[in-house]
């Protein structure tokens, strides 16, 4: 079919239209890929160093063992004191920010003014950007002594719940934020619809907006999980090298990632046993990662409300 | 109006973002005349006077921010990294060195003794500052990759055993009773389980962490075994804490460098010790001079390793090195460490310009080891 | 849902619900007040420790081992170039992934798995950021212990955190607008430019900002990947050896004088009023554009 001089001209503007569209899409997907092969390199680099470790010392032992008592004469390769240390530590936290995050979120979006929420985001925004040091000291320095000593007995200079309690005012922000957004959008519609059946503002809140936001509000749960898992310098500072099972939060305990740190930063000789490791901790608390973020995307899944 | 706060936000904004950039700029145009390393050689060299034993000595004008001024000799890069331990001293040091040859680059890092001995193996670094020997591995990988070193003990860390202020039933440990308390699998729980007659309290212990210099050195002296110790004490990386940690609890007892006892003098309580497997020996309470003179016992010497090949190649590493040494002393003082006996520090400077460049350890007279690394 | 709202309607849980009513906004307030509380205790105590330690010489001068004499330049200067290469790598593919999984990909299942990554991403300890790039970049790729290495790491390091805001961002834009643009013809580069973006566009800045407060924070990284501290010349090049502020601070408020703790408060003060600065460029850039927005659209 001939086509007119100008519908050549828009055919081909179309044409160009297109293929362009082809490009910028395979430039972004070249750009998203790069945190997947992040990835990737990051779990060869632990992958290969673990190999190596567990030539040497066995899986079972790993996953079993109560000791940890790997840079010491007399070794134990028990992952358990370091991961119960983690997981405490992290639950302590998620049970701070998670109720915190959404009460704060709850909060900007359906209560407060447009000044008060000019003041609020930010401020809560900046207690993600004070550095990691910062809060350690000040759970070891502060926390510790003036709050939890009196309020608590049992409770040593290094402690799990300082820790615990640090990282969670440390991660307010991520479920604060996120969750905040996530209300924003919910529609009006159904806010006006629970006002006409003669809902109270609680109501809305509630049991309208939150539900509404709830995948959202769950999805900043876990990231800031992950988030509370990979912490690393509020643990090494509050938390101390002590590596031994233990449930009292009051106690000195090590973190995963507090004992990746101490290896990564000391002086283990590179190539021994203790240096490999620090790889195997970090393969194991990445795994444990992926396994948590896969059950909470399913439970997300699940929770969904759609609009 | 809009709210105050978002005015104030934007008026520190701009102030803080523009000081900022403004400093920025200016200090690249003002160094716009420099080279990569600060320094434009604007004159060709001569070997000048005072041309010393293997030391070339350059004249070399350079221009500093537009300001030129002849310099002395000197002029290159020095790279250090190591031990945090000994990273006051040498900052202290490279600092006074930088005032006078301004022209001489001198970086210090903290990777840890180990991973400064990494890559101090390698060729990476110049000088590896080292809170303990090379060890038998390190050694011969930087053999294998044709490393020579020179080893030169700097000063002497002490280690100091602690316990709070309001203890008043401990004045003197014996290496035993230290073994004891300390060992892997300790029974020791209480204080009454020490020495008959103490209370009968829990114990609380504080120590550094097991990937420290101070650890390996205490673990391998008092226990007799490298690394050997029981877990389940509280540690940590940074001795300041392990201060405050002893401060606050009644039935403390902690060890850590004596670098941290002088400014917590007034907080904490310091407790004599006595190797007794020596016969006569007698409680010897740390102090600036028990330590430098070895009657502490428990003293470990710190160590500079130079690179053999930047030795030969780099005339201003040297001229540091002998700064170092002279100055040794002071220096060391300065940041709260024990300086080794004064004519060590003559004695190495002699024997280095003499060309000697090993056995430097056994000028120190230090009895720790009965020889250098490897270890 | 529904019928949950009709609970409230016996007498008793009228007066119930009426109390709860009144309470909610200040039980909710609770919680901002504790995040406040928690923020000004901290400049507090940092203030009293380390307040008259503020002078300009810790801005201008260089590390030294005497705390008169001691200064922050060669940190600052290695955080500003570092953090700011950083951003300039993470920024723009953070939104290019955010794009990629909102506009091109949506929902799909190739989308589940990348954003599942980025999850995972979150969740890697800031020190093996470091471990790998130091083993990866630095020794791998033959990059050094430099200013550019640093900044990849650093930008890895965020890259989940921005590109989480950034989705968030462009899934706040109502979608009736997007079906509008497609229906009249354009494509997704247009839908994107033309639409999406503009409106996105604060969202993603404040996640921009946020990403870069975290890596102005952030020690064990750049002490694996530099391990430098002592520097007394600025870092003029891509490849140049640098440190950072939290790695000086960290070291100085261990050191046995005490006046060098006192100065790591103050230095701390300075980081925060940097990261506070910065805040502000976010908020106020965040409402000219949406003021400009509203220009536009009106």
């Amino acid at each position: 079919m001939v086509l007119s001089a100008r519908a050549e001209e828009l055919k081909k503007s179309i044409q160009r239209r297109r293929t362009l569209d082809r490009v910028f899409h395979t430039i972004f997907l070249l750009a998203t890929s790069v945190s997947t092969v992040t990835l990737v390199i990051i779990y060869l680099t632990l992958g290969l160093e673990s190999f190596n470790f567990f030539s040497q010392v066995s899986i079972i032992e790993f996953l079993t063992s109560t000791k940890w008592t790997v840079l010491f004469a007399d070794k134990h390769f028990g992952i358990l004191p370091l991961l119960n240390a983690t997981m405490l530590t992290s639950l302590i936290a998620i049970a701070v920010a998670a109720p915190l995050g959404v009460m704060i979120a709850l909060y900007l979006s359906e209560y407060a003014s447009a000044t008060t929420r000019s003041i609020v985001k930010p401020l809560v925004e900046t207690l993600a950007g004070i550095p990691t040091v910062v809060y350690g000291y000040f759970a070891l320095y502060f926390l510790t002594p003036s709050l939890l000593k009196p309020l608590f007995t049992g409770v040593q200079s290094h402690n799990a719940l300082a820790v615990g309690l640090m990282i969670g005012v440390l991660i307010i922000p991520i479920v604060a934020s996120i969750s905040d957004d996530a209300m924003k959008v919910v529609p009006a519609d159904l806010r006006l619809a629970a006002y006409a059946m003669g809902a109270r503002k609680s109501d809305v809140a509630l049991r309208v907006v939150l539900p509404a936001a709830l995948s959202g509000v769950s999805a900043s749960i876990i990231l800031a999980f992950s988030r509370a898992t990979g912490e690393t310098m509020i643990a090494v500072i509050a938390g101390g090298f002590r590596s031994v099972l233990s449930f009292n939060v009051g106690d000195s305990m090590e973190t995963m990632t507090a004992f990746i740190a101490q290896v990564a930063t000391g002086d283990a000789p590179h190539g021994t046993i203790e240096y490999q490791s620090l790889f195997a901790v970090g393969l194991f608390l990445l795994l444990i990662t992926a396994v948590l973020n896969y059950i909470g995307i399913k439970v997300v899944k699940r929770w969904a409300i759609r609009y | 109006m809009m709210a105050n706060p978002k005015m104030v936000g934007l008026i520190l904004t701009f102030l803080l973002v523009g000081g900022v950039v403004g400093y920025i700029t200016g200090w690249y145009i003002a160094g716009s005349s420099m080279t990569g390393r600060g320094l434009t050689v604007t004159e060709t060299r001569f070997v000048g006077e005072g041309a010393k034993t293997s030391t070339i000595t350059e004249r070399v004008t350079v221009t500093v921010h537009g300001l030129t001024q002849t310099t002395g000799p000197l002029a290159g890069d020095i790279l250090i990294d190591g031990s945090s331990t000994v990273y006051p001293i040498t900052e202290a040091v490279a600092e006074a060195f930088m005032k006078t040859y301004p022209a001489v680059k001198i970086s210090v890092g903290i990777s840890g003794t180990g991973g400064g001995f990494k890559r101090f193996i390698m060729g990476e670094t110049d000088i590896n500052d080292a809170s303990r020997p090379i060890l038998m591995s390190e050694a011969q990988t930087a053999e294998a990759n044709g490393i020579r070193w020179i080893e030169i003990p700097v000063a002497i860390d002490g280690l100091v055993i602690v316990v709070n202020r309001e203890n008043d039933w401990v004045e003197c440990l014996t290496f035993s009773e230290l073994k004891k308390i300390w060992e892997p699998e300790s029974t020791v729980t209480k204080w009454s389980d020490i020495r008959e007659g103490w209370p009968d309290e829990p114990i609380r212990l504080y120590g550094p962490g097991p990937d420290s210099g101070t650890f390996d050195y205490f673990t391998e002296r008092v226990i007799g075994k490298l690394k050997a110790s029981r877990t389940d004490y509280i540690a940590s990386e940074d001795d300041n804490v392990l201060v405050a940690g002893v401060e606050g609890e009644r039935y403390a007892l902690g060890y850590f460098g004596y670098a941290y006892y002088p400014n917590a003098a007034a907080k904490i309580k310091i407790v004599a010790v006595r190797d007794d497997s020596i016969p006569d020996a007698s409680c010897v309470t740390p102090t600036d001079e028990t330590v430098s003179s070895y009657k502490y016992p428990l003293s470990r010497p710190l160590f500079l390793y130079v690179n053999k090949r930047s030795w030969d190649e780099k005339p201003w590493l040297r001229e540091f090195v002998y700064f170092y040494l002279e100055n040794g002393e002071r220096f060391v003082k300065q940041v709260s460490y024990t300086p080794l006996p004064s004519n060590y520090y003559k004695m190495a400077v002699a024997t280095l310009k003499a060309g000697i460049t090993d056995g430097l350890y056994s000028l120190s007279q230090i009895s720790m080891w009965k020889n250098a690394g490897p270890h | 849902m529904g019928n949950q709202i009709l609970i409230g309607t016996g007498r008793r849980g009228v007066k119930l619900k009426k109390i709860l009513d009144k309470l909610l906004p200040f039980i909710l307030s609770i919680a901002v007040f504790i995040a406040v509380a928690t923020i000004v205790s901290l400049l507090i105590t940092l203030i009293t420790t380390g307040g008259h330690r503020l002078s300009w010489n810790l801005i201008l001068n260089y590390p030294s081992s005497n705390p008169e004499e001691a200064g922050m330049r060669s940190a600052i200067l290695g955080s500003i170039f570092t953090v700011g290469l950083s951003a300039l790598i993470c920024i723009p593919l953070s939104i290019a992934t955010a794009i990629f999984l909102v506009e091109y990909s949506r929902g799909g299942r190739l989308a589940s798995i990348l954003s599942y990554n980025i999850s995972n991403l979150a969740g890697v300890p800031s020190v093996v950021f470091g471990v790998v790039g130091l083993g990866f970049l630095a020794y791998g790729l033959g990059m050094g212990r430099t200013v550019i290495t640093g900044a990849f790491t650093l930008a890895v390091l965020t890259l989940p955190l921005v590109t989480v805001t950034c989705v968030e961002a462009l899934k706040t834009v109502p979608d009736d607008l997007r079906q509008g643009a497609y229906a009249l013809g354009a494509t997704t580069v247009q839908v994107v430019r033309r639409v999406v973006l503009p409106r996105a566009l604060p969202m993603m800045l404040t996640g921009g900002i946020l990403g870069i407060s975290r890596a102005l924070g952030e020690a064990a990284p750049i002490l694996v990947v530099s391990g430098l501290l002592f520097i007394r010349e600025d870092p003029v090049s891509l490849f140049s050896k640098f440190t950072v502020m939290p790695l000086q601070l960290y070291n100085w408020i261990s050191r046995p004088q005490p006046a060098f703790v006192e100065l790591s408060s103050a230095g701390i003060i300075i980081l925060l009023l940097i990261l506070l600065a910065l805040n502000a460029l976010a908020i106020s850039l965040r409402q000219l554009l949406v003021r400009r927005m509203e220009q536009l659209w009106r």
